[in-house]
């Protein structure tokens, strides 16, 4: 079984990845970076990550977050996230990216924040 | 609570870190720590063999990562030695300062500290560093 498993579907034109497993070095990382970049290349910018299935994250998944976010920022688009388990939350806050990421804890606020 | 200690000598590849932290998940729930202090702990391995492994033996396969954990009444301590030049842990940038807040890497120290009681490097003159980190009961 892969370290991360990531779903990809289509909710208006916000692209919902929905991730479960582990975002860590190596594997994991890649997954998530891979991911993104494909979505760039296909003119999807406005990416909702559901994170509630990743039950850990290293310091290297946390980059591969902030990377993606700047990509896509780069890029005129949005990422945003969803559903942090609370370990995730509490690496965000002691890393204050809780300050750069807008999280949300439902599907359907989430989505419509992109309008 | 009776002392144990373990020694793990690993090779320098990425896969080291999951070996490492599957032997320290081993090695805690034998120790009694608690849940939470586990994951902390779990954590700051994690960061410190991703270190050894990248910035220490440079993925060399021909040098080694040597894990030490040893468990007594009053604490956890693990220690992560490279064959790596060393470095100054002074000189690391706040992650969290403004100006580094987007960068992709440079967190990992900062969870070491951030999950663990005490962490120091002693750096060897004839080349090696280690990480020594205790976690309190």
């Amino acid at each position: 079984m892969a370290e991360l498993n990531i779903n990809e579907r289509q909710a208006g034109d916000v692209t919902v990845l929905d991730m479960s497993g582990k975002i860590t070095i190596g594997e994991g990382s890649v997954a998530l970076r891979t991911a993104v970049r494909r979505l760039l290349e296909e003119g999807k910018k406005r990416i909702l990550l559901n994170l509630a299935g990743v039950g850990y994250i290293d310091s290297s998944g946390i980059g591969e977050l902030v990377s993606s976010y700047t990509a896509i920022n780069k890029e005129g688009g949005q990422l945003k996230l969803l559903n942090l388990t609370q370990k995730l939350q509490d690496l965000l806050t002691i890393t204050k990216l809780l300050t750069v990421f807008d999280v949300y804890e439902s599907e359907p606020e989430a989505l419509n924040s992109f309008k | 609570m009776t002392a144990e200690t373990t020694e793990l000598s690993l090779p320098s590849r990425i896969d080291t870190v999951a070996t490492a932290a599957s032997a320290v998940a081993e090695f805690l729930s034998r120790s009694g720590i608690t849940e939470d202090a586990a994951f902390g702990i779990d954590m700051a391995v994690r960061e410190a063999v991703t270190n050894a492994v990248l910035h220490g033996n440079r993925q060399d396969e021909n040098k080694t990562v040597e894990v030490t954990l040893k468990s007594s009444p009053d604490a956890v301590e693990i220690s992560v030695h490279d064959q790596g030049p060393g470095f100054n842990p002074e000189q690391v940038p706040d992650p969290t300062a403004a100006e580094n807040i987007l960068k992709a890497s440079g967190r990992g120290i900062f969870f070491m500290r951030s999950f663990m009681d005490e962490v120091n490097w002693l750096i060897r003159p004839g080349g090696g560093t280690t990480v020594r980190m205790l976690k309190r009961r």
